[in-house]
């Protein structure tokens, strides 16, 4: 009979605390007529089955008349339930989108087959940290090391695709036949690379990315097994790829096979291979990590100088995303919740306030026989109701906010843009939805049903007024000014780092410089004197146009090109191995330094006659001629850098923000682009031209495409940009962080405004009375506005504070963004505490405007 | 709660359980055991109401006002006082008669269509 009794609990309270009794006597009744243990197992079968269905139907029919209900009050009260809609809306909309985006960048199992086995492989060189692999080393580990299914190696390159249509530069990857296979993503068409690629003498093969078969080949199924051109060699397209792969990441388009042959294994110390490896099933990350150890350190034993301090490391390859970048979307979270809190308090505020004004109806429901956990039920399907309005819009509003915060996800990942919105999504925003529909019902429900039956039909009373209610909702509001003075001062350092990276001195004048790309395929212009040719062709037509001021070859533009970097030994100094003083390496034609805007301290600018029978020259940064001469003239003096004999420093130029404008570069080397031996240093022949011209530089591009297509007719133009844009590019994901934010911070002070404005039109309203009394009684308007505005001012004063010291340390948690901004940044605070103080008063204007209008007469008519 | 009030046309169909509770209704005031009981007689055992359905099928009835809760006992000896009694309407018995007419009609149709035995 308990268990019976018990059972009864899932239904209704109010229907239980009804019909219970009754029921219970009923299945007593049955229990005492039925017979043997036969006929009582049949009757508790039937109750159960009678419980579970008649409770489920009796919370539905409850849940309709309560909707029936709260659908016609909501309707008397349009401007009420527009307001908590939007309210919720944007507090949802917010957190479902940064949800989204976070969980994109940050949670989301990789597109791949098992892709918590998938890990990269990295040479941990003391000093250097995490670096690729070099050939030899990648052969042996793969050899030695047990804890792997598969191994694979991979590397990005630029491609001059031609063969069909215009020459084109794409970016893609070389990889070794094992790659595709261990990532297990099969083909929208064709197939991928498998071991007949890696055959001697196999046709080279590419597989194409889903985008460049749509633009380039029209999406053809025919292209399958068609011949291409890469870099002028034959290859054969076997394959297309799905619009959802990416890898490594977004960037590349194209794969090509590889397959090494030993002279790539010759130099242990050419450090280019990526690796990507598949754990075997039962090996644990860190099993893997130790084997890779003891393999490296094997390694060292056997090749002392080339490994000299080289160990190995294994990260999954989820975990590939920098500190900065991890913190980013994590931070976006945050703000996001914020905007939620507030908007919750908001709302309960709301809530709060009309709960007291419909005091009268809800006290005359529970005089009329209404339960308390009847009115609950009612209360909290109405904020539910709304908050599942909100919650609708706030997914759509969400889905219009992720194209635009998709721009916050790395370029590195090997994941779409932008995330596709998936079940998970979706039932994020319901889950929020209820918690919020709760969150700000359940209270206001609560308290409103406890002062139902007591004060509510006392004619006259005056609502709300007092005590702990007030405080109740004070402390609501203190929250949501803390909440928006946290975004707004997260919002204003991310702010001052921006500005204080714009203001680096990027090192050369990027204005009216326009920057395209002819990267001159090998074997055919291996040799020095057939590239020396073309630039020379190119950089004289391109002089004579009109407006032209200077024009010049790189090997890499700083910026874009960031690494590069080589040992450096001056004359008389002796570096262990492996400790070299790094400097970044540059082939140049003569005028790159005017064309770029970077100044000659010293000496001279390299020369035509810079050639392999001249003396080898170089040109060097004002700090290496620091580092390796303080305080004497670097001029004439003699060191060795790459794959020559001495070279003699013939000028001094100014440094160069390589890396970009927020991390510390190398000094910078600039040798002639002749004084190269035929065939070598590939990856480093000039490739980049720079034209420094007046006017608009984009006008020239059609002259100079044209010079180009004259010079060779094969050769792609490719990667044409503003080198303004290149050094403004450093700051766009920054511009993009600080606008987000902003829209957060500017949405949360919006709600702690209306918050503010809520509570005290409510204090306003409901002191008319004493306020008119004062009023008769000789009170100034400055004693009324002093009572009201005290009131907003102690709020928004504590809430300050308390915002004040949470962002100090928010903005300690972020400092990793900040670009050297300290988080107790004075000028930022003392800006978000203005803007409080601003917020603070547009809140209370309007119910100070109306406090101070009150009329007596009309007041005491009413009394 | 219906301030207006259904009419007789907004309940028709009457569910089953409800037309039965209405009919073990006309014979006289009865607690939930008892209509139950009453049902399951009349029906010879075919249609057993389970406590559940038919305090659901209750709770709808008083709000429809098909039915009110009465406070007229039965000799004390008769009475456990747990018990509460239901009475039929004047409201109740239209909505049954209407139910009952209905009914009439459908089943008129049906030997019509000579889906139901009987003369048309």
């Amino acid at each position: 009979m308990g268990l019976y009794r018990a059972l009864l609990h899932l239904f209704p309270t109010s229907f239980r605390l009804e019909y219970g009794d009754e029921m219970a006597a009923i299945f007593a009744a049955r229990r005492r007529d039925a017979g043997g243990p036969l006929s009582h197992a049949l009757l508790w079968t039937e109750a159960l089955a009678d419980i579970a269905v008649s409770a489920l139907r009796a919370h539905a029919d409850l849940l309709r008349q309560d909707l029936a209900f709260t659908a016609r009050t909501l309707r008397r009260s349009p401007g009420f339930a527009l307001a908590a809609i939007t309210v919720a809306a944007l507090g949802i909309g917010a957190t479902t989108a940064a949800f989204s985006i976070t969980d994109h960048i940050l949670f989301r199992p990789l597109p791949f087959a098992q892709p918590d086995r998938l890990v990269r492989l990295w040479q941990d060189q003391s000093g250097y940290g995490h670096s690729e692999l070099s050939a030899a080393n990648y052969r042996d580990w793969k050899r030695m090391s047990r804890s792997f299914e598969e191994m694979g190696a991979f590397g990005g390159q630029a491609y001059n695709l031609a063969g069909g249509g215009e020459p084109e530069r794409v970016e893609g990857q070389w990889m070794t036949v094992e790659v595709f296979h261990l990532l297990g993503v099969p083909p929208a068409l064709g197939r991928v690379f498998g071991p007949e690629d890696g055959a001697p003498g196999a046709p080279a093969a590419l597989v194409l990315g889903y985008g460049l078969w749509q633009s380039r080949f029209g999406g053809e199924v025919g292209v399958l097994g068609r011949q291409v051109l890469v870099d002028g060699a034959p290859h054969v397209v076997i394959g297309v790829m799905p619009p959802t792969f990416h890898f490594p990441n977004r960037d590349a388009k194209v794969w090509l096979s590889k397959t090494f042959v030993d002279a790539d294994y010759a130099d242990r110390t050419d450090n280019y291979i990526y690796g990507i490896a598949r754990l075997k099933k039962d090996v644990s990350l860190g099993q893997a990590r130790a084997e890779m150890r003891l393999v490296a350190a094997d390694l060292e034993r056997m090749f002392p100088d080339d490994n000299a301090q080289t160990s190995a490391t294994v990260d999954r390859l989820r975990d590939g995303l920098s500190p900065e970048a991890r913190l980013l979307p994590l931070a976006l979270l945050g703000a996001a919740g914020c905007v939620l809190l507030i908007a919750c308090t908001n709302l309960t505020n709301l809530l709060l306030a009309r709960a007291m004004v419909r005091r009268k109806e809800l006290a005359v429901r529970a005089s009329l026989g209404a339960g308390r956990e009847r009115l609950v039920r009612q209360l909290l399907t109405e904020s539910l109701l709304l908050a599942v309005a909100g919650g609708g819009l706030g997914v759509l509003m969400a889905a219009a906010a992720v194209p635009v915060l998709a721009r916050l996800v790395p370029q590195s990942l090997p994941i779409a843009q932008a995330p596709a919105p998936d079940l998970r999504i979706l039932a994020f925003a319901l889950a929020l939805t209820a918690v919020t529909g709760i969150a700000f019902g359940v209270f206001p429900a609560l308290r409103a049903c406890s002062q139902a039956g007591v004060s509510g039909l006392q004619e006259g009373s005056r609502a709300g007024v007092g005590g702990r209610r007030e405080r109740t909702r004070a402390a609501l509001v203190v929250a949501e000014v803390t909440a928006s003075v946290v975004l707004l001062v997260c919002c204003g350092l991310l702010l001052r780092a921006l500005g204080r990276v714009q203001l680096v001195d990027p090192g050369m004048s990027a204005d009216g410089v326009l920057t395209l790309r002819t990267a001159l395929p090998q074997p055919r212009y291996a040799n020095t004197a057939v590239r020396a040719q073309f630039y020379a062709r190119v950089l004289s037509e391109v002089r004579a146009l009109p407006g032209v001021s200077g024009a010049a070859y790189a090997s890499g533009l700083p910026m874009v090109m960031r690494g590069g970097i080589w040992g450096v030994v001056a004359a008389g100094e002796a570096p262990a191995p492996g400790t070299q003083p790094p400097a970044s390496a540059r082939f140049v034609t003569p005028g790159f330094f005017a064309t770029m805007g970077i100044p000659l301290r010293s000496g001279r600018d390299l020369r035509d006659s810079d050639t392999r029978e001249a003396p080898f020259v170089a040109v060097v940064s004002e700090s290496l001629a620091q580092r390796h001469w303080p305080g004497q003239d670097p001029i004439g003096r003699r060191f060795r850098f790459g794959p020559a004999a001495e070279r003699t420093v013939v000028g001094v130029v100014g440094d160069v923000r390589v890396r970009g404008l927020e991390r510390k570069s190398e000094p910078q080397v600039y040798l002639s682009h002749q004084q190269v031996a035929d065939g070598s240093i590939i990856g480093y022949t000039p490739k980049d031209l720079a034209i420094r011209a007046s006017g608009d530089p984009l006008t020239l591009l059609p002259a100079v495409r044209e010079i180009v297509r004259r010079a060779d007719p094969q050769q792609p133009v490719s990667d044409v940009r503003l080198l303004a844009d290149i050094v403004d590019g450093e700051t766009a994901p920054r511009l993009v962080q600080v606008r987000v934010l902003a829209g957060f911070a500017a949405a949360a002070l919006l709600l702690a405004a209306v918050g503010l404005h809520g509570l005290l039109s409510f204090t306003v309203a409901s002191r008319t009375q004493e306020i008119g009394v004062r009023i008769a009684l000789g009170a100034r308007s400055a004693d009324i506005l002093d009572a009201v505005l005290r009131e907003a001012l102690q709020m928004a004063a504590l809430g300050l504070v308390l915002g004040l010291g949470l962002a100090y340390a928010t903005g300690r948690g972020l400092q990793a963004l900040l670009a050297g901004v300290g988080p107790g940044d004075i000028p930022t605070f003392l800006v978000a505490a203005g803007l409080c103080a601003l917020m603070t008063v547009a809140g209370s204007l309007l119910p100070a405007v109306r406090a101070v209008r009150v009329d007596p007469v009309a007041v005491m008519r009413t009394e | 709660m219906n301030e207006r009030g259904p009419s007789v046309e907004d309940l028709l169909p009457l569910p089953a359980a409800t037309f039965y509770i209405l009919m073990a209704l006309a014979e006289g005031d009865r607690h939930g055991y008892g209509i139950i009981q009453d049902v399951a007689a009349s029906t010879d055992g075919a249609l057993k109401l389970s406590a559940g359905t038919l305090y659901r099928s209750i709770q709808r009835m008083l709000e429809q006002g098909l039915i009110v809760e009465t406070r007229d006992r039965p000799a004390p000896e008769l009475d456990d006082e747990r018990r509460r009694y239901y009475r039929i309407t004047p409201f109740g018995t239209a909505a049954a008669r209407a139910e009952g007419r209905r009914l009439t009609d459908l089943v008129r149709l049906a030997r019509a269509s000579g889906f139901a035995p009987g003369k048309a």
